[in-house]
């Protein structure tokens, strides 16, 4: 047993419901006890469908498990398939119903229901959401892809044709699928490469038969799509585009990589929009070296250390998925860093790494939002698990060179928001910005408030160095007045590291009076 | 009146009834636990389930999680399910954890879900197990809050009926409030009592672990919550008697409910007036700024809590709205009787669910508000039809006087909104 609070994935039959959901035309009847339609609501009011998620559950309670639940799940099946008539039905079972062993598979394969019926496996006791929406769709793409289906001839009577690609991967309640079909279909577009399907989100069954008229696919979302581009290649011999547009960098490379597949050569002229520009304008200089702890699912993550990294002049000081199915990528991102990949699922693990690595920026899910707001840390969301507002009503994909625009803005504005709030708590005890003195723009209360306040900063600057004094005073090699008076100077946030370094430093070096000097000589010596 | 006498009218029982079964879009009772733990300072919640429940917690609690709740899952592995005897002792491990890290826990709940109850997990022996381990620092309860036993709010019934047996014994005259309501309700209902001049009045549950309330047959109780039919025969059970009565929703709803107190305890008429007229008026006052706007507007309640019967009844009674449709997930005609004498002749009362069916139903009406849970809100907004969220009704403080307004505007908001927006 694991005891748990959060949990970065959910079960994998919502994972199955992902890619029902993100389907049109596809029913998915769901084995489960009352209660488990809470799942409905992950689409209709975190991603604001508005439509409900195409689940049929046959919701059993007690009273029916000393019957024929067997019997209740086919009238289930049954009723779905009238009122909605599917073009093929998904069957499975959640953690519950996987213990009562009814078999929805088999149950299903004996009604003769007129519409393709796909058995789902998913273990419910070791697997989880992601796993259970790759799995969905490679039994979907293998049951209804048309094995007999080839891309086009490349020339026709009108000439040649364009490259055909299919892009796979996306699906509901993904983190930014919506923008980042948007965003690769246009790169696509502006390359000269048609898109021949988007699965599992938007398409149909019957979309899915034409997945063998692509001339290679793009996996965009390996998390979900590997598994079902891996049959393909093998089933089609199409190729697969493996590198995942997220960064600048990243999206040139995928660009080569589809002009590769697509046998076309890529475009001298293309516009990679404003990401570059504004990471090497002087005022992005001091993101320079800031420490980032990156969190999330392995593709997101290790995609955002790159960015980070390579991009924006990020130090990565730690690295970290929670699907263990791509812990492998991790551990090697991880190790051109130089930190220690933290693969886990346990968010108290997570916090500690944090805690530990001393960051001053964050990237994670809502967790290690959270997490972040508890330590005080700028942060900024770069994968799921999100909450609603990551699902916004703004174009605001991750994905390509407007991806890269994003992830800039978004990134920087919480570090932006950082050093704003050090500056104001920084310059608290000037007269300015004491509690004391009413907002300046409101002309009447300055004119009285000016005198006294000056006074009253005097008086707290005062108070601070007084309220050192006594301690340090008191110890043997204690400090003179007059470093102390400069040691009140320096910003409070470091000042305590100051002192503790200069303490050190005269310790180690015999010093019994610490003076002004001693502070310059320890700062000196520590800076090396 | 409202009539869903289409061409196929559904089936109604004897007793005016409709019961329905098929696909049931509702929450199951873990859910009960978002609010028990905040009610309960001292208590911690542990579910043994999967996967699921604990992605069902965390969607239901929302923000709350990331505040170190005091409630958890403790997930079944695929290790746990080979042996049940290593299940025990896996449990024995989990929560021996959990309670060295919260010493300041001082009642711990076992929360049966539908995996550990179909594995057969006997969570009562081993509550029991833990209990003589832990005691008397930590008392070890166990209920069930599984799917396939409760609907939503019967969690919160499952918990107190486990408590019922542990109260201490006493033969003081005394009035007990039963079900949990948020703080400040509970005071003010406490205190409008205490002013009656009934001597002692305790709750169901209390604040704290140490201080749940002794019963006895000298112990009257009233039902704040219409959901609570297992602790009510529990009580029974402890010789408590049950004070009859509609449930304190709105002026006349808290009215009876006070009323019914007054009599048990020989108070007298006079003084009934006295010490209700002001908050009466007040709640009138406030309800009367939303009477023009609900007035003759058709409402569907789908099932949800079981709250819908009281609530219908004071939409219709205090505020004239017209009940298309009441559904309950569960009627408990003893508790409900008053209730549904109260509601307008006619009133079609359904039990249970078969949602595509029930949703038909809504289309056909096109009421004017529709009650319903957060899965089906959204979609019923896109066909058109205004919706108000069930689960706010549980969440937020709505019985009593002082809350009559703050309720009738939960359901005046969405359709005002509706008549706002221009977009």
């Amino acid at each position: 047993m694991q005891l748990t609070v959060w949990t970065y994935e959910g079960p994998p039959h919502v994972g199955a419901m992902r890619v029902a959901t993100g389907m049109k035309q596809l029913h998915y009847v769901l084995h489960a006890p009352q209660g488990d339609t809470y799942a409905d609501l992950l689409f209709t009011m975190i991603e604001r469908r508005d439509h409900r998620p195409p689940v049929t559950y046959t919701t059993f309670q007690a009273r029916d498990l000393g019957k024929d639940t067997a019997e209740l799940f086919q009238k289930s099946a049954r009723d779905a398939f009238e009122r909605f008539r599917p073009q093929a039905i998904i069957v499975g079972a959640s953690c519950t119903a996987e213990l009562i062993q009814d078999d929805p598979a088999g149950l299903a394969e004996t009604m003769g229901l007129p519409c393709p019926v796909i058995p789902l496996e998913l273990p419910s006791y070791s697997r989880k959401e992601n796993w259970g929406a790759s799995e969905t769709f490679y039994q979907i793409v293998r049951a209804l892809a048309d094995k007999e289906r080839r891309p086009p001839p490349a020339v026709g009577e009108a000439g040649p044709r364009r490259p055909l690609a299919n892009i796979l991967g996306p699906t509901a309640l993904g983190f930014r699928h919506r923008d980042d079909v948007v965003e690769i279909s246009r790169l696509l577009e502006s390359l000269g490469i048609s898109v021949n399907l988007v699965a599992p989100l938007g398409a149909t069954p019957a979309d899915l038969a034409r997945l063998g008229e692509a001339d290679f696919n793009i996996c965009l979302y390996p998390e979900i799509a590997a598994q079902a581009c891996g049959w393909l290649e093998r089933t089609f011999r199409q190729k697969t585009v493996k590198t995942v547009p997220i960064g600048l960098n990243a999206t040139r490379e995928f660009v080569a990589e589809v002009c590769a597949a697509a046998g076309i050569i890529p475009p001298a002229d293309l516009d990679m929009g404003r990401m570059g520009w504004w990471s090497r304008s002087i005022d992005s200089t001091y993101l320079t070296g800031k420490r980032v702890f990156i969190f999330g699912d392995g593709t997101h993550a290790v995609a955002a250390a790159r960015v980070a990294s390579e991009e924006l002049g990020f130090k990565v000081v730690g690295l970290g998925c929670y699907n263990r199915e791509f812990a492998r990528e991790v551990r090697a991102a991880a190790e051109v860093y130089g930190v220690e990949p933290l693969i886990t699922d346990d968010y108290l693990a997570v916090e500690e790494a944090i805690e530990a690595a001393a960051p001053e920026l964050v990237l994670g899910t809502q967790m290690e939002r959270h997490i972040a707001k508890r330590l005080r840390l700028p942060c900024a969301v770069i994968s799921a698990p999100v909450h609603v507002q990551d699902f916004p009503a703004r174009h605001s994909p991750q994905m390509g060179f407007e991806g890269a625009n994003v992830l800039f803005d978004t990134w920087v504005h919480p570090l932006v928001m950082g050093l704003e709030e050090h500056l104001l708590t920084m310059f608290r005890e000037d007269f300015e910005f004491s509690d004391a003195a009413g907002p300046s723009h409101l002309g009447h209360a300055s004119a009285g408030a000016h005198a006294p306040v000056p006074a009253a900063a005097e008086q707290a600057a005062a108070a601070v160095a007084l309220a050192d004094a006594p301690t340090e005073a008191a110890e043997p090699g204690g400090w003179t007045a007059e470093a102390l008076a400069e040691l009140g100077k320096i910003p409070f946030f470091v000042r305590g590291k100051a002192r503790r370094n200069t303490e050190r430093y005269a310790a180690e070096h015999g010093v019994a009076t610490i003076t002004r000097e001693t502070l310059y000589e320890a700062k000196a010596h520590y800076a090396r | 009146m409202p009539s869903s006498a289409g061409c196929d009218a559904p089936p109604v029982g004897a007793d005016g009834i409709l019961r329905e079964r098929g696909q049931r879009e509702v929450f199951c009772g873990l859910t009960g636990i978002i609010w028990l733990h905040r009610k309960i300072q001292d208590a911690f919640f542990l579910v043994v389930g999967s996967r699921t429940c604990a992605h069902l917690l965390q969607s239901a609690a929302g923000v709350m999680v990331f505040a170190e709740p005091r409630f958890g899952t403790a997930i079944i592995e695929e290790k746990d399910l080979a042996g049940l005897a290593d299940a025990n002792e896996e449990l024995d491990r989990v929560v021996t954890r959990l309670l060295a890290r919260r010493p300041d826990i001082r009642m711990l709940f076992l929360v049966g879900s539908c995996p550990s109850e179909v594995i057969k997990l006997d969570l009562s022996r081993a509550a029991q197990r833990l209990n003589s381990r832990f005691a008397p620092n930590c008392h070890v309860l166990n209920y069930s809050g599984s799917g396939i036993e409760t609907t939503f709010t019967q969690g919160e019934d499952a918990c107190l009926a486990a408590l019922v047996p542990e109260l201490a014994f006493t033969d003081a005259k005394q009035l007990m409030i039963v079900g949990s309501l948020p703080d400040i309700v509970e005071d003010q209902l406490t205190r409008l009592l205490t002013d009656l001049g009934i001597p002692t009045i305790v709750s169901l549950p209390a604040r704290r672990a140490g201080a749940m309330p002794a019963i006895g047959p000298n112990t009257k109780y009233l039902l704040a919550q219409p959901f609570l039919a297992d602790t009510g025969a529990a009580l029974d059970k402890r010789g408590a008697v049950h004070l009859p009565s509609l449930f304190p929703f709105g002026a006349e709803g808290t009215t009876a409910w006070l009323h019914a107190a007054a009599q048990a305890f020989g108070i007298s008429e006079e003084r009934f007036a006295q010490v209700t007229a002001a908050p009466r008026e007040r709640a009138r006052k406030g309800l009367a700024l939303y009477r023009d706007r609900l007035q003759g507007k058709r409402i569907f309640f789908m099932p949800d809590s079981q709250l819908e019967v009281p609530l219908a009844r004071f939409l219709a009674g205090e505020l004239g709205m017209e009940l298309v449709e009441v559904g309950t997930p569960y009627l408990h005609k003893g508790h409900l009787i008053d209730e549904i004498a109260a509601l307008p002749p006619g009133t079609l009362v359904s039990e249970g669910q078969d949602v595509e069916k029930q949703l038909d139903r809504v289309r056909a009406a096109r009421p004017d508000l529709t009650v319903c849970g957060l899965g089906l809100a959204n979609p019923l907004e896109k066909e058109g039809l205004s919706t108000k969220w069930a689960i706010e009704l549980v969440f937020s403080p709505i019985h009593g006087y002082d809350q009559a307004g703050d309720l009738a505007e939960l359901f005046a908001r969405p359709l005002h909104r509706r008549d706002l927006l221009r977009v």
